[in-house]
Protein backbone atom coordinates (compact mmCIF):
# COMPACT_ATOMS: atom_id res chain seq x y z
CA UNK A 1 0.00 0.00 0.00
CA UNK A 2 2.96 2.47 1.03
CA UNK A 3 6.46 2.61 -1.21
CA UNK A 4 8.98 4.38 1.46
CA UNK A 5 12.17 4.97 0.87
CA UNK A 6 14.67 6.79 3.39
CA UNK A 7 17.04 9.37 1.94
CA UNK A 8 19.36 9.69 4.63
CA UNK A 9 18.81 11.91 8.08
CA UNK A 10 18.67 14.96 6.32
CA UNK A 11 14.69 16.61 5.10
CA UNK A 12 14.20 16.69 1.78
CA UNK A 13 13.18 20.44 1.08
CA UNK A 14 11.25 19.75 -1.93
CA UNK A 15 11.10 17.22 -4.51
CA UNK A 16 9.58 16.43 -8.31
CA UNK A 17 9.37 13.60 -10.91
CA UNK A 18 9.98 13.12 -13.89
CA UNK A 19 7.06 12.62 -16.92
CA UNK A 20 7.53 9.23 -16.74
CA UNK A 21 7.70 8.78 -13.21
CA UNK A 22 11.13 6.91 -13.68
CA UNK A 23 13.07 10.01 -12.89
CA UNK A 24 12.87 12.04 -8.95
CA UNK A 25 15.28 15.37 -8.04
CA UNK A 26 14.95 16.20 -4.47
CA UNK A 27 17.49 18.28 -2.54
CA UNK A 28 18.56 17.54 1.20
CA UNK A 29 18.14 20.64 2.30
CA UNK A 30 21.55 21.90 0.23
CA UNK A 31 22.70 23.81 -2.29
CA UNK A 32 22.69 20.71 -4.96
CA UNK A 33 20.19 19.07 -6.35
CA UNK A 34 20.03 15.61 -6.76
CA UNK A 35 18.64 13.22 -9.86
CA UNK A 36 17.78 9.59 -8.66
CA UNK A 37 16.31 6.80 -11.55
CA UNK A 38 14.24 3.98 -10.69
CA UNK A 39 16.01 0.76 -11.13
CA UNK A 40 14.21 -2.43 -9.42
CA UNK A 41 11.46 -0.65 -7.10
CA UNK A 42 14.19 1.41 -5.82
CA UNK A 43 15.79 4.71 -6.27
CA UNK A 44 19.53 5.23 -7.77
CA UNK A 45 21.42 7.98 -7.52
CA UNK A 46 22.06 9.47 -11.40
CA UNK A 47 23.61 12.94 -11.31
CA UNK A 48 23.68 16.03 -9.26
CA UNK A 49 22.88 19.62 -10.14
CA UNK A 50 25.41 21.44 -8.35
CA UNK A 51 25.48 25.40 -9.68
CA UNK A 52 23.72 26.86 -6.82
CA UNK A 53 25.02 28.62 -3.84
CA UNK A 54 22.76 28.32 -1.54
CA UNK A 55 20.25 26.33 -0.23
CA UNK A 56 17.64 25.05 -3.18
CA UNK A 57 14.23 26.09 -2.25
CA UNK A 58 12.04 24.54 -5.60
CA UNK A 59 12.09 22.22 -8.16
CA UNK A 60 10.28 21.53 -10.74
CA UNK A 61 10.84 18.55 -13.58
CA UNK A 62 8.63 19.89 -16.63
CA UNK A 63 6.40 16.12 -17.50
CA UNK A 64 6.37 16.62 -21.22
CA UNK A 65 9.71 18.61 -22.55
CA UNK A 66 11.70 16.86 -19.57
CA UNK A 67 13.89 20.37 -18.41
CA UNK A 68 13.73 20.71 -14.80
CA UNK A 69 13.61 24.11 -13.57
CA UNK A 70 15.35 25.10 -9.67
CA UNK A 71 15.60 27.61 -7.48
CA UNK A 72 17.52 28.60 -4.29
CA UNK A 73 17.89 31.15 -1.49
CA UNK A 74 21.12 32.42 -3.49
CA UNK A 75 18.40 34.44 -5.36
CA UNK A 76 19.12 32.85 -8.22
CA UNK A 77 16.90 29.83 -10.51
CA UNK A 78 18.48 27.24 -13.34
CA UNK A 79 16.86 25.58 -16.28
CA UNK A 80 18.44 22.47 -16.60
CA UNK A 81 18.59 20.70 -19.99
CA UNK A 82 19.48 17.22 -20.79
CA UNK A 83 22.23 16.52 -23.09
CA UNK A 84 22.52 12.72 -23.21
CA UNK A 85 23.87 12.18 -19.53
CA UNK A 86 24.51 15.67 -19.25
CA UNK A 87 22.30 18.37 -17.62
CA UNK A 88 23.29 21.55 -18.84
CA UNK A 89 22.12 24.38 -16.46
CA UNK A 90 20.89 27.89 -18.22
CA UNK A 91 20.65 30.91 -15.56
CA UNK A 92 17.23 32.61 -15.46
CA UNK A 93 17.17 36.52 -14.85
CA UNK A 94 14.99 36.79 -11.80
CA UNK A 95 15.77 40.38 -10.84
CA UNK A 96 14.83 39.84 -7.05
CA UNK A 97 16.86 40.50 -4.82
CA UNK A 98 16.11 38.10 -2.07
CA UNK A 99 15.57 34.41 -1.19
CA UNK A 100 13.58 32.21 -4.34
CA UNK A 101 11.20 30.60 -2.22
CA UNK A 102 8.82 27.85 -4.89
CA UNK A 103 8.85 27.56 -8.60
CA UNK A 104 6.60 25.91 -10.95
CA UNK A 105 6.29 25.00 -14.51
CA UNK A 106 3.14 26.24 -16.49
CA UNK A 107 0.63 23.30 -17.68
CA UNK A 108 1.72 24.12 -21.69
CA UNK A 109 5.59 24.68 -20.15
CA UNK A 110 6.29 27.34 -21.91
CA UNK A 111 7.07 29.74 -19.10
CA UNK A 112 7.29 29.09 -14.80
CA UNK A 113 6.48 31.30 -12.22
CA UNK A 114 9.19 31.92 -9.24
CA UNK A 115 7.86 32.98 -5.92
CA UNK A 116 10.29 35.12 -3.84
CA UNK A 117 10.66 36.68 -0.72
CA UNK A 118 11.46 40.08 -2.03
CA UNK A 119 7.17 40.74 -1.87
CA UNK A 120 7.51 39.38 -5.91
CA UNK A 121 6.48 36.56 -8.33
CA UNK A 122 9.03 36.31 -11.28
CA UNK A 123 7.01 35.09 -14.07
CA UNK A 124 9.78 33.38 -16.90
CA UNK A 125 9.69 32.73 -20.22
CA UNK A 126 12.30 31.91 -23.04
CA UNK A 127 13.12 34.98 -25.20
CA UNK A 128 14.28 33.62 -28.62
CA UNK A 129 16.32 36.52 -29.78
CA UNK A 130 18.82 36.77 -26.62
CA UNK A 131 18.73 33.18 -26.16
CA UNK A 132 18.13 33.93 -22.44
CA UNK A 133 15.27 33.24 -19.95
CA UNK A 134 13.80 36.67 -18.87
CA UNK A 135 11.17 37.53 -16.07
CA UNK A 136 8.12 39.50 -15.85
CA UNK A 137 7.69 40.39 -12.07
CA UNK A 138 3.82 40.44 -10.65
CA UNK A 139 4.11 42.29 -7.67
CA UNK A 140 0.83 44.38 -6.36
CA UNK A 141 -0.90 43.92 -3.32
CA UNK A 142 1.94 41.54 -1.77
CA UNK A 143 3.20 41.98 1.12
CA UNK A 144 5.13 39.45 2.33
CA UNK A 145 7.27 36.32 1.42
CA UNK A 146 5.97 34.12 -1.02
CA UNK A 147 5.27 30.89 -0.19
CA UNK A 148 3.82 28.99 -2.60
CA UNK A 149 2.35 28.83 -6.58
CA UNK A 150 -0.06 26.72 -8.76
CA UNK A 151 -0.74 27.17 -12.05
CA UNK A 152 -4.63 27.41 -13.71
CA UNK A 153 -4.90 24.89 -16.26
CA UNK A 154 -5.26 27.33 -18.93
CA UNK A 155 -1.89 28.67 -18.75
CA UNK A 156 -2.79 31.82 -17.43
CA UNK A 157 -4.12 31.89 -14.17
CA UNK A 158 -1.51 31.71 -11.33
CA UNK A 159 -2.20 31.33 -7.45
CA UNK A 160 -0.06 32.61 -5.23
CA UNK A 161 -0.05 31.76 -1.36
CA UNK A 162 2.06 34.45 1.39
CA UNK A 163 3.02 34.82 4.72
CA UNK A 164 0.81 37.83 4.70
CA UNK A 165 -2.03 35.65 5.43
CA UNK A 166 -3.78 35.64 1.71
CA UNK A 167 -3.98 33.56 -1.02
CA UNK A 168 -4.42 35.28 -4.35
CA UNK A 169 -4.90 34.58 -7.72
CA UNK A 170 -3.23 36.41 -10.17
CA UNK A 171 -3.29 36.84 -14.47
CA UNK A 172 -0.14 35.71 -15.42
CA UNK A 173 -0.51 35.82 -19.14
CA UNK A 174 2.19 36.93 -21.30
CA UNK A 175 1.28 38.45 -24.92
CA UNK A 176 4.94 37.81 -25.90
CA UNK A 177 4.28 33.67 -25.37
CA UNK A 178 0.50 33.08 -24.83
CA UNK A 179 -2.50 33.45 -27.28
CA UNK A 180 -4.92 35.47 -25.74
CA UNK A 181 -7.20 33.49 -23.14
CA UNK A 182 -11.04 33.31 -22.82
CA UNK A 183 -12.29 34.12 -19.77
CA UNK A 184 -12.80 31.67 -17.32
CA UNK A 185 -14.43 31.63 -13.67
CA UNK A 186 -11.99 33.72 -12.13
CA UNK A 187 -12.60 36.77 -14.10
CA UNK A 188 -12.51 38.50 -17.09
CA UNK A 189 -10.06 40.95 -17.28
CA UNK A 190 -6.46 38.80 -18.00
CA UNK A 191 -4.21 42.28 -18.08
CA UNK A 192 -0.59 40.68 -16.89
CA UNK A 193 -0.61 40.84 -13.15
CA UNK A 194 -4.11 41.56 -12.54
CA UNK A 195 -5.02 40.08 -9.04
CA UNK A 196 -8.51 38.47 -9.61
CA UNK A 197 -8.81 37.33 -6.11
CA UNK A 198 -7.67 37.73 -2.86
CA UNK A 199 -8.67 35.14 -0.08
CA UNK A 200 -8.56 35.01 3.60
CA UNK A 201 -9.22 32.55 6.04
CA UNK A 202 -9.34 35.45 8.94
CA UNK A 203 -7.54 33.27 11.52
CA UNK A 204 -4.59 35.29 10.77
CA UNK A 205 -1.88 32.28 9.72
CA UNK A 206 0.54 32.44 6.87
CA UNK A 207 -0.51 30.62 3.54
CA UNK A 208 1.62 27.51 3.65
CA UNK A 209 0.46 26.20 -0.02
CA UNK A 210 -2.08 27.03 -2.59
CA UNK A 211 -3.88 24.45 -5.29
CA UNK A 212 -6.11 24.11 -8.24
CA UNK A 213 -8.08 21.35 -8.69
CA UNK A 214 -8.21 20.00 -12.11
CA UNK A 215 -11.05 21.88 -13.44
CA UNK A 216 -9.48 24.95 -12.30
CA UNK A 217 -12.80 26.43 -11.19
CA UNK A 218 -11.77 25.39 -7.11
CA UNK A 219 -8.76 26.54 -4.82
CA UNK A 220 -7.50 25.20 -1.88
CA UNK A 221 -5.26 26.61 0.61
CA UNK A 222 -3.62 25.54 3.54
CA UNK A 223 -2.56 28.67 7.03
CA UNK A 224 -0.76 28.46 9.89
CA UNK A 225 -3.92 28.72 11.67
CA UNK A 226 -5.07 24.89 11.21
CA UNK A 227 -7.25 25.96 8.55
CA UNK A 228 -8.12 24.46 4.80
CA UNK A 229 -9.57 27.07 2.39
CA UNK A 230 -11.83 26.18 -0.32
CA UNK A 231 -13.04 28.69 -2.99
CA UNK A 232 -15.15 27.66 -6.00
CA UNK A 233 -15.35 30.36 -8.58
CA UNK A 234 -18.33 28.68 -10.36
CA UNK A 235 -20.36 29.24 -7.56
CA UNK A 236 -19.96 33.19 -6.52
CA UNK A 237 -16.68 32.08 -5.28
CA UNK A 238 -18.03 31.47 -1.99
CA UNK A 239 -15.12 30.38 0.90
CA UNK A 240 -15.11 27.81 2.72
CA UNK A 241 -13.19 27.22 5.69
CA UNK A 242 -12.44 24.08 8.33
CA UNK A 243 -10.74 24.29 10.99
CA UNK A 244 -9.33 21.12 13.29
CA UNK A 245 -7.56 20.38 16.08
CA UNK A 246 -4.74 19.26 14.07
CA UNK A 247 -1.04 21.19 13.86
CA UNK A 248 -0.69 23.32 10.81
CA UNK A 249 -0.68 21.36 7.69
CA UNK A 250 2.09 22.53 5.26
CA UNK A 251 1.25 20.99 2.01
CA UNK A 252 -2.02 20.16 -0.22
CA UNK A 253 -2.97 18.60 -3.34
CA UNK A 254 -6.47 17.71 -5.45
CA UNK A 255 -6.83 14.30 -5.96
CA UNK A 256 -10.34 14.50 -7.32
CA UNK A 257 -12.37 17.27 -8.19
CA UNK A 258 -13.53 17.24 -4.67
CA UNK A 259 -11.38 15.38 -2.49
CA UNK A 260 -7.68 16.17 -0.80
CA UNK A 261 -4.44 15.57 0.31
CA UNK A 262 -2.99 17.24 3.44
CA UNK A 263 0.06 17.01 5.17
CA UNK A 264 1.81 19.00 8.08
CA UNK A 265 3.44 18.97 11.00
CA UNK A 266 1.26 15.96 12.12
CA UNK A 267 3.14 13.68 10.27
CA UNK A 268 0.35 12.27 8.95
CA UNK A 269 -1.71 12.66 5.57
CA UNK A 270 -4.98 13.32 5.79
CA UNK A 271 -7.97 13.13 3.64
CA UNK A 272 -10.42 15.55 3.26
CA UNK A 273 -13.76 16.28 1.16
CA UNK A 274 -16.14 19.38 0.03
CA UNK A 275 -19.09 17.84 0.42
CA UNK A 276 -21.99 18.88 -2.98
CA UNK A 277 -23.05 21.78 -0.10
CA UNK A 278 -19.45 23.31 0.06
CA UNK A 279 -18.95 21.83 3.53
CA UNK A 280 -15.35 20.41 4.08
CA UNK A 281 -14.98 16.86 5.64
CA UNK A 282 -12.13 15.39 7.06
CA UNK A 283 -12.55 11.75 5.86
CA UNK A 284 -9.42 9.66 7.18
CA UNK A 285 -6.02 9.63 7.68
CA UNK A 286 -4.26 7.81 5.39
CA UNK A 287 -1.27 6.51 7.94
CA UNK A 288 -3.57 4.05 10.73
CA UNK A 289 -0.65 2.97 12.43
CA UNK A 290 -0.95 -0.83 13.80
CA UNK A 291 -1.67 -0.75 17.32
CA UNK A 292 1.52 -1.76 19.42
CA UNK A 293 0.26 -4.00 21.90
CA UNK A 294 2.06 -2.21 25.21
CA UNK A 295 1.19 -4.83 27.49
CA UNK A 296 3.67 -7.32 25.13
CA UNK A 297 6.57 -4.86 26.89
CA UNK A 298 9.04 -7.35 28.59
CA UNK A 299 10.04 -7.23 31.95
CA UNK A 300 14.17 -7.01 31.12
CA UNK A 301 12.94 -4.07 28.78
CA UNK A 302 11.01 -1.87 31.06
CA UNK A 303 13.91 -2.38 33.79
CA UNK A 304 16.25 -1.12 30.79
CA UNK A 305 14.20 1.53 30.24
CA UNK A 306 13.84 2.35 33.43
CA UNK A 307 17.69 2.33 33.82
CA UNK A 308 18.53 4.42 31.37
CA UNK A 309 15.49 7.36 31.13
CA UNK A 310 13.91 7.18 34.59
CA UNK A 311 10.73 6.12 33.23
CA UNK A 312 8.37 3.14 32.93
CA UNK A 313 5.92 2.12 29.96
CA UNK A 314 6.63 2.74 26.77
CA UNK A 315 5.64 6.89 26.93
CA UNK A 316 8.80 7.86 26.36
CA UNK A 317 9.68 6.06 22.98
CA UNK A 318 11.54 8.07 20.63
CA UNK A 319 10.15 6.78 17.53
CA UNK A 320 6.65 8.17 16.67
CA UNK A 321 3.53 5.57 15.51
CA UNK A 322 3.42 7.63 12.16
CA UNK A 323 5.78 6.42 8.89
CA UNK A 324 6.51 10.00 8.60
CA UNK A 325 8.88 10.43 12.05
CA UNK A 326 9.22 14.31 11.30
CA UNK A 327 7.36 17.09 9.59
CA UNK A 328 6.04 16.65 5.81
CA UNK A 329 6.78 19.41 3.20
CA UNK A 330 5.39 17.95 0.46
CA UNK A 331 2.67 16.49 -1.39
CA UNK A 332 2.56 15.57 -5.29
CA UNK A 333 0.62 13.74 -7.20
CA UNK A 334 2.68 10.58 -7.95
CA UNK A 335 0.25 8.29 -10.17
CA UNK A 336 -2.31 9.61 -12.30
CA UNK A 337 -3.90 13.60 -12.18
CA UNK A 338 -5.54 15.40 -9.73
CA UNK A 339 -8.45 14.80 -11.69
CA UNK A 340 -8.55 11.21 -10.69
CA UNK A 341 -5.40 10.55 -8.52
CA UNK A 342 -3.85 7.08 -7.95
CA UNK A 343 -1.48 7.50 -5.65
CA UNK A 344 0.33 10.25 -3.99
CA UNK A 345 4.07 11.17 -2.58
CA UNK A 346 4.80 12.63 0.34
CA UNK A 347 8.48 13.81 1.64
CA UNK A 348 9.26 15.74 4.93
CA UNK A 349 12.27 16.52 7.22
CA UNK A 350 12.40 12.83 8.17
CA UNK A 351 14.72 12.18 5.26
CA UNK A 352 11.90 9.76 3.94
CA UNK A 353 9.61 9.48 1.09
CA UNK A 354 6.69 7.83 0.98
CA UNK A 355 3.99 7.24 -2.23
CA UNK A 356 0.76 6.13 -1.09
CA UNK A 357 -1.62 3.98 -3.33
CA UNK A 358 -4.85 5.43 -2.51
CA UNK A 359 -6.94 2.90 -4.78
CA UNK A 360 -5.48 0.38 -2.25
CA UNK A 361 -5.99 2.00 0.88
CA UNK A 362 -9.95 3.10 0.02
CA UNK A 363 -10.28 -1.25 -0.35
CA UNK A 364 -8.22 -1.70 2.90
CA UNK A 365 -9.80 0.96 4.50
CA UNK A 366 -13.70 0.97 5.54
CA UNK A 367 -13.78 4.81 6.58
CA UNK A 368 -12.09 5.83 3.77
CA UNK A 369 -13.84 6.90 0.84
CA UNK A 370 -12.22 8.60 -2.16
CA UNK A 371 -14.86 10.47 -3.94
CA UNK B 1 2.67 13.08 46.41
CA UNK B 2 2.21 16.78 47.42
CA UNK B 3 -0.12 19.52 47.02
CA UNK B 4 2.71 21.29 45.29
CA UNK B 5 3.30 18.86 42.49
CA UNK B 6 -0.41 18.59 42.23
CA UNK B 7 -0.29 22.07 40.82
CA UNK B 8 2.38 21.20 38.88
CA UNK B 9 1.22 18.39 36.56
CA UNK B 10 -1.43 21.15 34.97
CA UNK B 11 1.30 23.94 34.77
CA UNK B 12 4.02 21.58 32.74
CA UNK B 13 0.77 20.49 30.50
CA UNK B 14 -0.53 23.64 29.42
CA UNK B 15 3.53 24.25 28.42
CA UNK B 16 3.78 21.09 26.65
CA UNK B 17 0.55 21.54 24.77
CA UNK B 18 1.77 25.06 24.11
CA UNK B 19 5.08 23.97 23.13
CA UNK B 20 4.49 21.39 20.91
CA UNK B 21 1.84 24.44 18.46
CA UNK B 22 4.21 26.70 18.70
CA UNK B 23 7.45 24.24 17.61
CA UNK B 24 5.86 23.89 13.97
CA UNK B 25 9.22 26.27 12.37
CA UNK B 26 9.74 25.92 9.08
CA UNK B 27 13.65 27.60 7.50
CA UNK B 28 12.63 30.96 6.14
CA UNK B 29 14.89 33.66 4.62
CA UNK B 30 15.23 36.79 5.71
CA UNK B 31 13.05 38.92 3.69
CA UNK B 32 14.75 41.82 4.95
CA UNK B 33 18.93 41.04 4.48
CA UNK B 34 19.79 39.88 1.79
CA UNK B 35 21.18 36.14 1.62
CA UNK B 36 20.76 35.77 4.88
CA UNK B 37 18.48 33.54 7.59
CA UNK B 38 17.73 35.23 11.34
CA UNK B 39 15.71 33.59 13.67
CA UNK B 40 12.57 36.22 13.49
CA UNK B 41 11.88 36.16 16.83
CA UNK B 42 15.18 37.74 18.22
CA UNK B 43 15.71 40.54 14.83
CA UNK B 44 11.87 40.97 14.95
CA UNK B 45 12.06 43.26 12.10
CA UNK B 46 8.53 41.81 10.20
CA UNK B 47 5.49 42.16 12.03
CA UNK B 48 3.61 39.29 10.15
CA UNK B 49 5.83 36.39 11.20
CA UNK B 50 5.48 36.99 14.38
CA UNK B 51 2.73 35.18 16.69
CA UNK B 52 1.60 36.46 19.76
CA UNK B 53 3.42 35.62 22.83
CA UNK B 54 2.10 33.15 25.44
CA UNK B 55 2.72 33.34 29.36
CA UNK B 56 1.67 30.53 31.06
CA UNK B 57 2.04 31.18 34.99
CA UNK B 58 1.78 28.85 38.24
CA UNK B 59 2.30 31.50 40.64
CA UNK B 60 3.52 34.92 40.75
CA UNK B 61 6.68 34.04 40.31
CA UNK B 62 6.65 30.93 38.39
CA UNK B 63 6.14 31.40 34.75
CA UNK B 64 7.11 30.79 31.63
CA UNK B 65 6.76 33.48 28.05
CA UNK B 66 6.91 31.53 24.94
CA UNK B 67 7.14 33.55 22.04
CA UNK B 68 6.68 31.96 18.53
CA UNK B 69 7.36 33.21 14.84
CA UNK B 70 7.54 31.46 11.85
CA UNK B 71 11.68 30.15 12.18
CA UNK B 72 11.92 30.33 15.64
CA UNK B 73 10.56 30.16 19.17
CA UNK B 74 11.86 31.46 22.31
CA UNK B 75 10.94 29.92 25.97
CA UNK B 76 12.32 32.12 28.98
CA UNK B 77 11.58 30.40 32.27
CA UNK B 78 11.25 32.09 35.59
CA UNK B 79 12.17 29.80 38.78
CA UNK B 80 10.42 29.57 41.89
CA UNK B 81 13.05 31.99 44.42
CA UNK B 82 11.14 32.45 47.59
CA UNK B 83 14.11 33.51 49.21
CA UNK B 84 17.73 34.81 49.46
CA UNK B 85 19.16 31.48 49.38
CA UNK B 86 17.04 30.41 46.97
CA UNK B 87 17.61 33.43 44.61
CA UNK B 88 21.95 33.53 44.54
CA UNK B 89 21.61 29.77 44.10
CA UNK B 90 19.49 30.63 41.38
CA UNK B 91 21.39 32.84 39.90
CA UNK B 92 24.66 31.22 40.32
CA UNK B 93 23.53 27.78 38.46
CA UNK B 94 22.23 29.75 35.80
CA UNK B 95 25.01 31.64 35.25
CA UNK B 96 27.06 28.73 35.05
CA UNK B 97 24.53 26.94 32.44
CA UNK B 98 24.71 30.13 30.28
CA UNK B 99 27.94 30.51 29.95
CA UNK B 100 28.77 27.26 28.57
CA UNK B 101 25.59 27.46 26.18
CA UNK B 102 26.98 26.40 23.34
CA UNK B 103 27.65 22.85 24.67
CA UNK B 104 23.54 23.16 25.68
CA UNK B 105 22.62 24.00 21.83
CA UNK B 106 19.19 25.59 22.47
CA UNK B 107 20.28 27.67 25.19
CA UNK B 108 20.24 31.05 24.49
CA UNK B 109 23.38 33.33 26.02
CA UNK B 110 21.09 35.73 27.99
CA UNK B 111 17.62 35.56 29.77
CA UNK B 112 15.12 37.71 28.36
CA UNK B 113 14.28 40.39 30.67
CA UNK B 114 12.29 39.42 33.77
CA UNK B 115 13.11 35.82 33.69
CA UNK B 116 15.68 34.10 34.59
CA UNK B 117 16.95 31.67 31.58
CA UNK B 118 15.65 31.30 28.33
CA UNK B 119 15.67 28.95 25.32
CA UNK B 120 15.97 29.68 21.74
CA UNK B 121 14.50 26.86 19.49
CA UNK B 122 15.03 27.46 15.60
CA UNK B 123 13.76 25.03 12.88
CA UNK B 124 17.77 24.12 12.37
CA UNK B 125 16.80 22.28 15.84
CA UNK B 126 13.07 20.89 14.80
CA UNK B 127 15.38 19.82 11.42
CA UNK B 128 17.94 17.88 13.51
CA UNK B 129 16.13 16.63 16.15
CA UNK B 130 12.62 15.18 16.92
CA UNK B 131 10.23 18.13 17.42
CA UNK B 132 8.23 15.72 20.48
CA UNK B 133 11.76 15.14 21.96
CA UNK B 134 12.66 18.71 22.48
CA UNK B 135 9.38 19.41 23.93
CA UNK B 136 10.15 16.38 26.01
CA UNK B 137 13.37 18.05 27.02
CA UNK B 138 11.96 21.58 27.84
CA UNK B 139 9.35 19.92 30.25
CA UNK B 140 12.38 17.55 32.15
CA UNK B 141 14.46 20.70 32.75
CA UNK B 142 11.65 22.63 34.12
CA UNK B 143 10.92 19.25 36.10
CA UNK B 144 14.40 19.18 37.58
CA UNK B 145 15.59 22.81 38.03
CA UNK B 146 12.80 23.25 40.76
CA UNK B 147 14.35 19.96 42.10
CA UNK B 148 18.19 20.55 41.73
CA UNK B 149 18.12 23.76 43.85
CA UNK B 150 15.66 22.13 46.53
CA UNK B 151 18.52 19.74 46.97
CA UNK B 152 21.18 22.42 46.79
CA UNK B 153 19.62 24.76 49.00
CA UNK B 154 19.47 21.45 51.40
CA UNK B 155 22.92 20.86 51.21
CA UNK B 156 24.09 24.53 51.82
CA UNK B 157 21.87 24.46 54.81
CA UNK B 158 23.71 21.47 55.80
CA UNK B 159 27.18 22.41 55.46
CA UNK B 160 26.30 26.04 57.18
CA UNK B 161 25.26 23.71 60.08
CA UNK B 162 28.20 21.72 60.34
CA UNK B 163 30.41 24.31 59.55
CA UNK B 164 28.85 26.16 62.31
CA UNK B 165 29.33 23.44 65.06
CA UNK B 166 32.67 22.66 64.52
CA UNK B 167 33.64 26.33 64.71
CA UNK B 168 31.45 26.54 68.16
CA UNK B 169 33.00 24.08 69.84
CA UNK B 170 35.92 26.06 70.16
CA UNK B 171 34.10 28.25 72.32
Amino acid sequence: MTEKQSFGVAPITCHSFSGDRNGLALSHNNNDVILYKKQAGKWVQKSELTEHGQRVTGIDWAPNSNIVVTCGADRNAYVWTQDKDEWKPHLVILRINRAATCVKWSPLENKFAVGSGARVISICYFEEENNWWVSKHIKKPIRSTITSVDWHPNNCLLAAGSTDFKARVFSAYVKEVDKKPAATSWGPKMTFGNNLAEFSTGGGGWVHCVSFSASGDKLAWVGHDSSIGVVNAANEQTLYTFKGKYLPFYGISWVTESSMVVVGFDCCPKLFTQRPNGEIEFVHDLDVPKEADESKMSAMNRFKNLDKKGVTGAESSTTLKTQHQNTIMQVSVYKGTKADCGSVATSGIDGQLIVWDLKSLEKSMSGLKIV
Amino acid sequence: MDVMSATLKPYLTAIRHTLEAAMCLENFNSQNVERHNKPEVEVKSSKELLLTPVVISRNEKEKVLIEGSINSLRISIAVKQSDEIEKILCHKFMRFMMMRAENFVVLRRKPVEGYDISFLITNFHTEQMFKHKLVDFIIHFMEEIDKEINEMKLAVNSRARLSAEEFLKRF
